[in-house]
């Protein structure tokens, strides 16, 4: 269990070094794009929701299936109106 | 699933969920240009899907029916909100979604708090985390979504003993945390996990209630962000690193855009989060005293110097959110140019209720994104640009932020439309800007003030052209 806990510290802080690098160079015209398709990969917390809501234990299918409703809603959303208005961004 | 063996769903879950981190990584690169952002999109959402897919492989599923209910449900209300917002509207629906992404994360650390029945320190630790920030998140998200909406006033709400309620706050949640950790022998688990929602959902309301409309780009920035670390505590939850590596490239994104939003108004985050600015304002402003005259223009006459002018700049603010008048700008910039002027569109960072707000707009709009400038690009220039056109924006082009070292916007970064040779403001009346100020841009000897709705003032404008 220690190590694991090490191991996915280690993947956090990566990852985060690596988003910083990633989104300092993004322009301000497609911040708000950015901001709604970075809120669509938040909706990965579906991953840890469909497991809980398929695991047959009453209470836990209750929870588990509220968050799968609210994150398929932020992950559909925000892929779907992200790519309308980046189909907008035209150029002359 | 028979056939495969326990040890072969895991490889290939695994290798699905690397892919799927990959894939979100590229896809947030490619957002980086216009030409490629759209792919880049493409890509992060097949990252989703795949790592979604895989997850329905898992062993540890016995019943899909309620996915089904749960994926069916949501899917239809995401498709519904993301074809029929309107683009003015776009903070309110990113605001929104932020929530749904903060109770998501919540509801997944609840439900594996009552399904765990081993007491692990390490795991109540995440679960704590997860539930907290998904709680703050949830509530701050529709509060500023309330706001945005203006379902609510815009002001900041401010009350005797904030300062202290919220410290209160803050030490029973820390409490709250030591007793789900380390104790849990004063409540039984229902009681603490109830308990813990209920103060972290108080706190999101608490922490945006202060924060006024103006401020909004940050706060949204910010909860974007948070919704990104509530996925990623939750990743250590399941201990699932493609969560992980989501969540923080999510959380890193939100932190970069909030610091650019506060640079773009010369204040530090913690004077955006606990000044309550706008109470401030209010005092600071009733002191100035009134600076003269102000000069109205008719679209008639305002057409003459339009139609002389070589080079146009227009300035877009939430006003012109509000009056749906991009189209009808659009138009008039083509007249313009076709007239032979230069036209530019100059956008604050600020400038609109959500960063990159006013771009959208223009884009929307079918404005070429290689015509829209930054403050920096043409502030330089001012002195040579013949009318500029101060739509709807007004905080982003108060020239007190450059002069007056008592205005509460001092020192922030604006542009500098006093500079130009001609100054155009369309503006419904001389109430103030969202955040209560004086503007002495209107009382300049080359402003001119084009008072009423924008849309109108500038399909009129249009009319004058065409007629």
């Amino acid at each position: 269990m220690e190590g694991q806990i090490i191991l996915l510290l280690f993947i956090l802080i990566l990852s985060i070094f690596l988003g910083v690098e990633l989104i300092t160079k993004v322009p301000s015209t497609l911040h708000t794009p950015l901001m709604s398709g970075a809120n669509a990969i938040s909706g990965i917390t579906l991953v840890g929701a469909l497991l809980s809501s398929g695991s047959g234990e009453i209470l836990t299918t209750i929870l588990g299936t509220a968050a799968v409703f609210f994150a398929t809603i932020n992950v559909i959303g925000g892929y779907l109106v992200t790519n309308r208005m980046l189909s907008m961004f035209k150029k002359k | 699933m028979n056939l495969l063996s326990n040890i072969d769903t895991s490889l290939l879950v695994n290798t699905a969920y690397i892919a799927a981190s990959i894939l979100f990584i590229v896809g947030l690169k490619m957002l980086g240009s216009p030409d490629t952002a759209r792919k880049g999109n493409l890509l992060s959402s097949t990252g989703m899907l795949l790592a979604v897919l895989v997850t329905l492989v898992d062993q540890s599923i016995i019943d899909y029916t309620w996915i089904l209910v749960g994926l069916i449900s949501g899917g239809i209300i995401g498709y519904i909100a993301a074809t029929k917002v309107q683009m003015t509207s776009m903070p309110e629906m990113v605001a929104i979604f932020n929530g749904f992404g903060g109770i998501a994360s919540l509801l997944v650390g609840s439900a594996e708090f009552v399904g765990t029945p081993v007491v692990n320190t390490a795991l109540y630790f995440a679960i704590y985390l997860t539930v907290l920030i998904g709680g703050v998140t949830f509530t701050g998200s529709l509060l500023a979504y309330a706001k945005l909406a203006e379902i609510i006033g815009g002001r900041p709400i401010l009350y005797k003993g904030q300062q202290i309620v919220n410290s209160l706050l803050l030490l029973m949640i820390a409490a709250v945390g030591v007793e789900m950790i380390f104790l849990q022998d004063l409540f039984n688990s229902y009681e603490t996990l109830l308990i813990l929602c209920g103060l972290a959902m108080l706190l999101g309301i608490l922490f945006v209630i202060p924060i006024g409309g103006a401020d909004m780009p940050v706060v949204i920035a910010l909860l974007n962000s948070f919704s990104g670390l509530a996925a990623c505590a939750a990743g250590f939850v399941i201990t699932n690193n493609v969560l992980i590596v989501a969540g923080a490239l999510v959380g890193a994104s939100g932190l970069i855009l909030t610091n650019i939003m506060c640079k773009a108004m010369n204040r530090s985050l913690t004077n955006v989060l606990f000044s309550g600015f706008g109470t401030v304002v209010k005092s600071a402003s009733e002191g100035t005293v009134e600076q003269g005259e102000v000069k109205p223009i008719n679209t008639a006459d305002a057409y003459l110097i339009l139609e002389a002018a070589s080079s146009v700049l227009i300035v877009p603010g939430y006003g012109m959110a509000v009056a749906q008048a991009q189209h009808a700008v659009r138009e008039l910039g083509e007249l313009l140019e076709a007239n032979g002027a230069e036209v530019k569109y100059a956008i604050h960072p600020v400038a609109g209720r959500m960063p990159g707000h006013m771009n959208v707009l223009l884009a929307e709009a079918n404005v070429s994104y290689d015509v829209l400038v930054e403050p920096d690009d043409v502030n330089p220039i001012m002195e040579t640009i013949d009318v500029c056109m101060v739509i709807g924006a007004n905080d982003v082009v108060n020239p007190d932020a450059k002069d007056n070292e008592n205005s509460p916007i001092y020192g922030m970064p604006i542009i500098e439309v006093d500079n130009s040779k001609t100054v155009f403001v369309l503006k419904r009346s001389m109430a103030a800007g969202f955040a209560g100020i004086q503007n002495p841009l209107f009382f300049k000897q080359n402003s001119r003030m084009l008072f009423g709705d924008a849309k109108e003032t500038v399909s009129s404008l249009v009319a004058e052209f065409k007629g």
